[in-house]
This record gives structure tokens, sequence and C-alpha cells, in this order.
């Protein structure tokens, strides 16, 4: 009753079935990956910030959160403006070419900003995360209590948790636990100064 | 590389094979479980529930897993939760509903599998563990259903929850104590569904599977039984398998391929185009959130505890207490542990069973089902008539077995299975 095993015909019914089944295992394992991609809810949630900057004095920051994090908006003063090239022997990535920006701020050079009088990045120190302070006078002495960042200092960031600095366009100083400077994230400005962090163009916000 | 054998005499296998049995019995294992495991060639269509039942506790277990990252077990944001789930977790929709109707899938694949195993015997000695084993699975399961149930804290979940709890205030001296411990507060509340949540997703899991290990254990201990019910061990061949046997890899796992697809036809169906199956996957008052001052107009059981929850109310309150219907409803579950020691019969299947057996079945089936419609429905008109009825055949199917399995007439056992030869 056992006939000769059809060897070739086995092969190709247990072939045929192994790529059925993995076909359908694939198709039932998407969802289930698919799962863990934002919901509706936690995008609505990381939609993008605004910020009115046009009542900024020269000199003073305003934090606004986006997508739980701190974003500096910051009007700097002529003074610094002026001096942003003087201190490139200070900076370990001057050029920002190791840094996370978008391609308009890269292209922007030292002022790594849109509007170069309005700076606008990402408050977290790329050592281990800590919002650094701002300490926006160029030469300015004692400005972070207990910490003197030297006469040389040309006005920027200092993280306290371990001592990172950074200039005013964000730029991470050398021999410094920071290895790059603060990242830039993506954000237009539109009319009257507003600023919409998250998207490259008003148009887009929600 | 050493090449002692391993611990039954066989030639190590070689390469990454060779190095793990070595230190794990894997080979050993995929062979005495599955590819040298001999089972009777005689399966019919009953046979598909227990590999169906496998598939299902495993579908459970994956969407719960995922439903967990999204749910939030707390009273006052679990429904919420589920909304969420339900519209804005990509493909929550799906997770939700492949458990929902995976629930109900388990219940009727389970209750499918008890029947076979009333029809062909498969209780009976030596057996009598893997039953047990299934019985303890089956009153597990009930206990993971229920609490599965009120996590979506609708207000069928609260209800359901509360009036379910509160028949342990029936058992006297310790029932009011009892009610208020197992809620964690004086009604279903926060710490309820938080504790429930718990039992759920871990402690209960575990056991059902450790159970489930344990059952197949049992069964492979023994052998299968067959729906002629005679030990294929007792005729061997020349090379010690049984002569009525077929390893269980290739000829099983393939077939058992075909029930798989075959259930999952229906299992999408219902998924896809039917989630609610009318009200009775997921019932209308569950939509809306629990509320602790209004009480639905139809509280009953979800459709697998119908017929048990018609027992609990067939019997009357008596000497100022209601505890004899709660008896009545574990007694119920109890007896189902019997089963290997109440069949008398001679025989183990049916077939070979003569009239009274069949009749019995039947009748027992009937009532079962007639139990669970009295369950869906207020205890008026008819229904509480038929709810006497339906447990009194219930009982008298068990309780009279040692009896008329004893008295009634067999047919000649065949000494080889018999089918398609």
């Amino acid at each position: 009753m056992v006939d000769q095993i059809d060897h070739s015909r086995r092969r190709l019914l247990t072939v045929a079935t192994v790529g059925t089944g993995a076909i359908g295992v694939a198709f039932a394992a998407a969802p289930f990956l698919a799962s863990w991609q934002p919901s509706a809810r936690a995008k609505a949630l990381g939609a993008p910030s605004e910020v009115d900057a046009s009542k900024l004095e020269p000199g003073q920051m305003v934090v606004v959160p986006w997508r739980g994090q701190p974003i500096y908006v910051v009007r700097r003063t002529k003074d610094i403006l002026d001096h942003l090239n003087d201190h490139n022997d200070l900076l370990a990535d001057p050029n920002s070419e190791d840094s996370l920006q978008p391609a308009y701020i890269k292209a922007s050079g030292p002022v790594r900003a849109r509007l170069p009088e309005y700076w606008v990045g990402l408050g977290v120190c790329t050592h281990l995360g800590c919002a650094p302070s701002g300490a926006f006078k160029r030469r300015g002495e004692f400005q972070i209590a207990g910490v003197d960042l030297g006469k040389d200092w040309p006005g920027g960031y200092y993280c306290p948790c371990h001592g990172s600095k950074y200039d005013a366009s964000g730029r991470v100083f050398k021999n410094v636990p920071a290895p790059k400077n603060l990242t830039i994230p993506p954000y237009a400005i539109g009319k009257d100064l507003h600023i919409v962090i998250g998207v490259d163009d008003v148009s887009q916000k929600s | 590389m050493s090449a002692s054998s391993d611990s039954s005499g066989n030639e190590p296998g070689r390469g990454l094979l060779g190095w793990i049995d070595q230190r794990f019995p894997l080979s050993r294992l995929w062979k005495e479980q599955l590819a040298e495991y001999y089972a009777p060639k005689n399966f019919n269509f009953w046979y598909y529930f227990g590999s169906l039942a496998l598939l299902v506790l495993v579908n459970q277990i994956v969407t719960g897993i995922f439903l967990t990252m999204s749910y939030k077990p707390s009273a006052a944001e679990a429904f919420a939760s589920v909304q969420y789930i339900m519209t804005d977790v990509k493909w929550g929709w799906l997770i939700r509903y492949m458990h929902t109707t995976g629930a109900s899938a388990f219940f009727i694949i389970v209750y499918l599998h008890m029947f076979r195993g009333l029809m062909y015997g498969s209780a009976r000695k030596p057996r009598e563990l893997i039953w047990i084993f299934g019985c303890l699975i089956f009153v597990l399961l009930m206990a993971e259903a229920f609490m599965g149930y009120v996590l979506p804290w609708g207000n069928m979940s609260f209800w359901g929850a509360q009036v379910i709890t509160s028949l342990f205030g029936s058992l006297p001296v310790i029932g009011a104590g009892l009610v208020q411990w197992i809620r964690g507060d004086y009604v279903i509340a926060d710490a309820t569904v938080n504790r429930f949540f718990a039992l759920h997703v871990a402690a209960l899991p575990l056991a059902l599977i450790f159970l489930v290990v344990a059952h197949v254990m049992a069964l492979h201990e023994v052998g299968s039984n067959n729906p002629d019910g005679i030990e294929i061990k007792k005729h061997k061949g020349a090379d010690g398998h049984p002569l009525d046997g077929i390893p269980f890899h290739p000829y099983y796992t393939v077939k058992d391929l075909v029930g798989v697809a075959g259930f999952l036809l229906l299992f999408c169906g219902v998924i896809f185009f039917e989630p609610t199956f009318g009200g009775f996957f997921l019932e209308r008052a569950n939509f809306t959130p629990a509320n602790p001052l209004l009480t639905p107009p139809d509280i009953t059981p979800v459709w697998y505890f119908t017929p048990f929850y018609a027992m609990l109310r067939a019997v009357p309150s008596f000497a100022g207490t209601q505890v004899w219907g709660v008896l009545t409803m574990g007694a119920a579950i109890v007896i189902l542990f019997f089963v290997p020691w109440l069949d008398r019969s001679p025989v183990k299947s049916i077939r070979y069973k003569g009239p009274i057996y069949k009749i019995m079945l039947t009748l027992f089936v009937l009532a079962f089902i007639t139990l669970g419609d009295v369950g869906m429905h207020h205890p008026a008109g008819i229904y509480p008539l038929l709810a006497r009825v339906g447990t009194a055949v219930y009982f008298a199917f068990f309780l009279l077995m040692p009896w008329y399995t004893k008295i009634d007439r067999v047919k000649p056992v065949p000494e080889r299975v018999t089918g398609h030869v």
C-alpha cells in the first residue's frame, strides 16, 4: 500500500506550504510591530510648538517645550553677534560638520540660525542631557554662581552638570565632556517673529 | 569535539545541533514529543481541538501582551485607554478584536475538546490525570476570562464583577469578609481592577501555561486515546512502535495545519466582519463606562458562563440563604473532575457503547445548550422550569453514570483501529 515516495513532489509541497506559512506569519506580525509606532495621540502631542519672539529683549531667553524637551529661543545682542567668528580656536566643531541640524542651519554658517538675531536650539547638553544655563554677556563676570567662565568668555551656554561650554550659537568648546554642538530642531519664522518649532515651513504647522 | 554518545546511546549530531544536544536534550525532545511520538492513525475531526486550543492560548498571550502596552489598569483610565487602543494606537482595533474573539473562540474550542473526551472515554484509566489537569485548566480559564472581562471597566464589567464577587458573600460565617477581601474595597473599585489586571496578565497565564505543559506531558506519558477507545500500544510491530500508530510529525503536524486553516477562516471572518458577534462576544452594555449607580437592565454573564449561571439561579433560596445555588454551580464544575471514576462501562468509546449512553450524552448536550439559553434570559415565563429541568439532566448525566454505564449494552471492541486503514 505504501508506494514509492515521490521526493520531488514532497519537496515541492513542503516548500510551498512553508513559503505560504512564512508569508502568513509576516502579514500577521506586521500589525503588532506597527502598533509600536507613535499613536495618533502621541503624534498630536508631538505637534509643533509656537513662540512669539517679538517681545524678547536683547539678551533675553525664553524656553518652550517641544516633544517633551526644552527649546531655547534667544534674542542675541549685537555685541555677541559681531564677535561670533573670533573664537574658533576655542571650539571643537566651529563649522558644525558633526552637528544635528537642518540643512538650512548648516548653510547659515557661524550664526546657526534662520535669523541671526534670534537663535533657536535644543536646550539639551550633548553630553548627558542636562539643560545648560544661558550666559549671554561676553567677557561677563560670574554670570553663573560660583563659576568663573574667564575673561575670554565669548557669551553662550554653560552646563552645570559636568561643566560643558557652548558659544552663543550652541557650538561646543574643546576639552569639555560634551562631544557635539547643541542640536537645532527644524523651525520656521513667520510674520511678526512668530516662530514655529517642529516644521521647516510655517504652512506645515498642523 | 568529543564523540561520546548521549544519554540514550545515540551518536551525537554534528555542528551547532550536536553542540546543543550535548548540553540540552533538543533533538531528544523533538524525537520523543513529535517525530517519534506515535499517535493513533484514526484521529478524526474531534481531534483538532487540542492543537487549536494551544493556538488560541498563544493568540491570547501575544495579543494580550500588546494590549498591556497601551491599557491603563485603573478605574479612572481603563475605559478611556481601551478607546485609545481602538482609535489611536496603530492596528490597536485589530489586536483588541483578536483578543476578544479569541476569548470566545477559546471556550468554543475547549467545550468541543471536552465533549470529545466524553465521547471517546479519554478520561478513563490510565488517562485520569490528563483529564484532571484539563479540568483545572478549565477552572482557571473561567477565572481568567472573568477577570479579563472586568478590565475594560464598562458597565457590564463593573456589574458582572459586582454580582459574581457577591456570590462569595453567601458562604456562611466567612462570606462578608471574604467578598471585601476579594474586592479590596467595599464595592468593586479601583483596587479590584488593578489586582484583577495583575492576576489576568501575570499570575493566571503562568499557571495556565504550567498546567497545559503538565496536561501534554501526562498525555505523552500514556499515549493518546482514539475514537475506537482501543489501546494501540497493545499491538506493537517489530520496531517497537504501535502497529496502529503513526508519528505525530509529519502526519498530525500537517493535518493540524488544515485544522488551523479552517479555524483561521472562521476566526478572521468574525474579527473582520462581525467582531461583536451580535453582542455575544462584545456585549452592548460594555460600551458605556462603569456606573456604580446604574445597573444595566440585562445583567447576564458572557455566553460561555450562561449554562452555569442558569444552574446558579435554578436553585431557590432555602433556610434563609442563597448558598444552595452557589453550591450547585460549584458542584457542576467539581463533578467534572470525577468523570474518570463515574464511567463504569467495560468499553471506552461511544462507538461500542449501547443506546443508554448515547441518549444520556445527547440529553446532556441539549441540557447544556438549553441552560446556556436560559442563562441569557430573565428568569421569567418558561425559563425557571427549563433551568431546573436542565440542571437535573446535567447532574443526572454524571451522578447516574456509574449505574447506566454498567447496565448498558456494549458491542464487541475490535483489536485494531477502524476507519481508513
